[in-house]
């Protein structure tokens, strides 16, 4: 007995495993697997030339465990998973993680780069004229693929001589032969007037270092016939860290939060990213003009999604009651003008209402209330009911079909027998229909719950968030719900984008909606669901 | 049936014969007349969702029709607005268009595969931290990828810096990133779909000498198939309808997909493109309302299953 369980089992076993595989599923596989590793391998090494050490080799490790699991036997389950996981893995895990990341850090307009870079672009775009520096009579020259300059330059002797560079080379005469009156570069020619004129913004992009003269220096043109020397107006100092500013001699220290700043409070830009602690989260609750706008946009995203489902869900059940009928002719056709809205893309819907919305020209002001002046959408509060009305028109076809599905669902000896008990219909409702309407609805509601919280394409699309509210400290209206808040916060040009606050407000918003579903989901069956 | 009946017997059978037919089948006026009330509340409501559909069609055959123009319906027809949607190079329409099927196409066939691979494991097999990895697959689930918006960004841009072809301004760098809400979206409700499948298929085909991969390709993916094609749908159409992140992400006017494009027509104060956005608009829908109308049953018991259409 003992001998066939064992055998049995090993039997089992190797059905679990899959069974022998055919020999071109073996080599599909192969070349699948090939085909990722070679991929890999050149992204590695594209990684390794980056000096991007620490990426290279997580992307090491990921190809290995992919190819350790696929090759061997066995861990089926992880076949199975592992192409969805990966995905999940990086753009929904790692960046929540990343997000959270983020959030301690000054990331955002002014605050984009490293340290270094900030240095780089510092040097880079300040600059003025070399003090007591020669104008420079130039010719531009050109080769089959850049712009140089000659330079009429006085040397050491006091004669005029012609000097040669590029964008790459300093000035020197090296490379330059001919006489003084027509001078030669081997493998460049010199361009007329016109041909400046239509090269104009390459000569202008014209950068050469300077040379031993002035060494921190470069030349310029604007015309193509007369250059300068400039010079960066900051200088920075690697062996004390700090930054002068060549002008008025100020010195500038690194204040540790992301910034060149001088003893009188003057900061430098650009910054770089740098870790700022708490400061966001602290900024978030304590100033007075944050605080405010965030506790008014989150009460108004939980009164948005909640009404927003409340009514739908209304208008869904009594339609669904009404239409659950049989004898009631033509709801075939009631059924399809009532789900359009539905099957109409949202974005495009959502444009629309705007354009109906419109104060002076809107169809809603002058054609269905004969031409009033309402402000629909630049009103704090009929915005709001601009937007509790779109999403209303948006939504009950949903719940029309969601409550009507569960509506036939419910046996209909359920509903004869509660009859012949002699229950009146609203008793029937009451007692049997919502009951067990809710069962089946409940965890769909929590999802529209949370659908609707982040609900940015209605409200970005239909108000923008607007009106403006002018008291807040941040750029936040009237009916910003978090998620738009947070877009604003971080994409809308114009306002300094601050990337570091608008993911403290996501991590906040995390913990908000995390909460709400869990609360949710375990009132509900689907987590008794699994077995 | 009757075999002997006194007349008075058949009078009382005719009666109440006719008594029956007539409440079975009622004349068309008196049908109404019994529903009255509620047609006429099923007359507004379908009057109330169906009017900014009419409008929005109106608007787009209203020629060189500005806002206040479009308010008179259907008062002069004309196909011009059409043709001016793709006679602008600045805001190229047939790019759009493509870009969304491009996108939304790849992202739809991916997710529902990336999906199906992982719910036929929770489905068919027993393994330690099935139950756990389900779990967190709901808890995935009520996370919106959205809410990462900043760190989707940052990412995607320094992987522009090396890999320039999957970085922002590419579809290639979106259509990854809603690949990453795959799993989360649609897992659980095909495993639900996964578990209605007899098991006692699996086995046969086992005995048989079936591998795992045909019993998946060759018979559960086929025998899911309209459920696959549903999901892969209202996919379609979600990613379709996504603004946010396909604005952030892509940058040049050609790459842009419809929601966003469609966007820069009415973002300006005087809408005075109108007309042409709604021939815009027109064209964008119709493909999707036909094949949601055309699929409405199937797409309903996606829904009541617990799929989330955008």
């Amino acid at each position: 007995m003992s001998v066939s369980t064992k055998e049995k089992k090993t039997k089992t076993k190797a059905l679990d495993d899959g069974g022998t595989p055919s020999l071109l599923g073996t080599v599909i596989k192969l070349i699948l697997l090939g085909i990722l590793a070679a991929g890999m391998l050149f992204a590695i090494m594209i990684l390794i030339g980056n000096g991007s050490y620490f990426v290279a080799g997580l992307a090491t490790l990921v190809t290995l465990v992919i190819l350790f699991i696929y090759l061997r036997r066995g861990m089926l389950p992880a076949k199975y998973m592992i192409p969805g996981l990966i995905f999940m893995m990086i753009f929904q895990v790692y960046v929540a993680v990343y997000s959270g990341y983020i959030a301690f850090t000054n990331y955002g307009g002014g605050h984009i780069g490293s340290k270094s870079g900030a240095i780089e672009i510092m040097a880079l775009t300040g600059q003025e004229r070399v003090p007591e520096s020669p104008e420079l009579t130039i010719k531009i020259l050109q080769s089959s693929d850049e712009i140089g300059m000659l330079a009429l330059i006085t040397q050491d002797d006091g004669v005029k001589a012609w000097e040669f560079g590029t964008n790459d080379s300093i000035l020197s005469p090296e490379k330059v032969s001919g006489t003084f009156e027509e001078p030669v570069v081997d493998g460049y020619k010199i361009l007329n007037f016109s041909e400046v004129v239509a090269n104009q913004d390459a000569i202008t992009q014209l950068k050469i270092p300077a040379g031993d003269e002035y060494p921190s220096a470069y030349v310029l043109t604007k015309d193509g016939s007369y250059a300068y020397f400039y010079q960066p107006t900051l200088a920075y100092d690697p062996e004390t860290d700090t930054v002068t500013r060549v002008t008025d001699g100020m010195v500038f220290t690194d204040n540790a939060d992301g910034n060149f700043q001088s003893a009188t409070g003057e900061k430098l830009f650009p910054g770089w990213r740098a870790d700022v602690g708490f400061a966001n989260f602290i900024k978030a609750f304590t100033d007075e003009r944050i605080r405010g706008p965030f506790l008014g946009v989150t009460l108004w995203t939980f009164a948005f999604a909640i009404l927003s489902v409340l009514t739908t869900f209304a208008m869904g059940l009594g339609l669904a009651l009404l239409f659950n009928d049989k004898t009631f002719r033509g709801r075939k056709i009631y059924r399809v003008a009532m789900i359009l809205p539905y099957a109409f893309p949202g974005f495009l819907s959502a444009m629309i209402w705007r354009s109906m919305f419109n104060e002076k020209y809107g169809f809603i002001n002058q054609v269905i209330l004969g031409g009033v002046d309402i402000p629909w959408l630049s009103d704090a509060w009929l915005a709001k009911l601009a937007i509790l009305f779109v999403n209303f028109w948006l939504g009950f076809p949903y719940m029309f079909l969601i409550v009507l599905g569960a509506l036939q669902a419910i046996p209909e000896e359920l509903m004869e027998s509660a009859k012949i008990d002699g229950a009146t219909p609203w008793q029937q409702l009451r007692l049997i229909k919502l009951p067990l309407l809710l069962v089946s609805v409940a965890p769909l509601l929590v999802t529209s719950f949370a659908f609707n919280f982040n609900n940015f394409t209605l409200i970005y699309l239909l108000t923008g968030g607007g009106p403006k509210n002018i008291d807040a400290g941040l750029n936040a209206g009237h009916t910003d719900i978090l998620i738009t808040l947070v877009y604003k916060l971080a994409f809308n040009a114009g306002e300094g984008s601050d990337f570091g606050l608008a993911s403290a407000f996501s991590i906040l918003i995390f913990f908000v909606v995390g909460t709400i579903s869990y609360l949710g989901f375990r009132r509900s069956r689907t987590l008794e669901d699994m077995n | 049936m009757e075999k002997e009946m006194t007349s008075e017997e058949r009078k009382a059978y005719n009666a109440a014969r006719k008594k029956l037919e007539a409440e079975r089948k009622p004349t068309i006026g008196l049908q109404f007349k019994r529903h009255a009330w509620k047609h006429i509340i099923a007359i507004a409501v379908a009057i109330y969702a169906v009017f900014p559909l009419l409008y929005i069609f109106s608007a787009s055959l209203n020629e060189g029709g500005t806002l206040t123009g479009s308010n008179s319906l259907f008062a002069t027809i004309g196909i011009g607005n059409y043709a001016d949607l793709f006679d602008n190079p600045q805001k190229p329409f047939a790019n759009w268009f493509v870009n969304t099927l491009i996108v939304s196409g790849s992202t739809a066939i991916g997710s529902v595969f990336l999906s199906a691979l992982a719910a036929y494991a929770f489905s068919r097999m027993r393994f330690k931290g099935r139950r756990a990895g389900l779990l967190t697959l709901i808890l995935v689930q009520m996370f919106p990828q959205l809410l990462a918006l900043v760190a989707i960004y940052a990412l995607l841009s320094e992987i522009g810096q090396v890999f320039p072809w999957m970085g922002t301004g590419t579809h290639l760098g979106l259509i990854l990133v809603y690949l990453g809400g795959a799993l989360g979206a649609n897992t659980y409700l095909m495993y639900g779909f996964f578990n209605t499948i007899p098991k006692e298929l699996d086995e046969a085909a086992k005995i048989d000498g079936a591998t795992h991969t045909q019993i998946f390709y060759g018979m559960i993916l086929r025998l899911a198939a309209p459920i696959l094609a549903v999901i892969g749908l209202l996919s379609f159409i979600g990613t379709s309808s996504d603004f946010l992140l396909a604005n952030i992400i892509l940058i040049k006017p050609e790459d842009k997909t419809l929601a966003v494009g469609l966007y820069s027509y009415v973002s300006d104060q005087f809408n005075q493109e109108w007309t042409v956005f709604a021939a815009g608009a027109v064209i964008a829908a119709t493909p999707i309302v036909g094949l949601f109308l055309y699929l409405q049953r199937y797409i309903v018991s996606g829904l009541i299953g617990g799929a989330v259409k955008g």
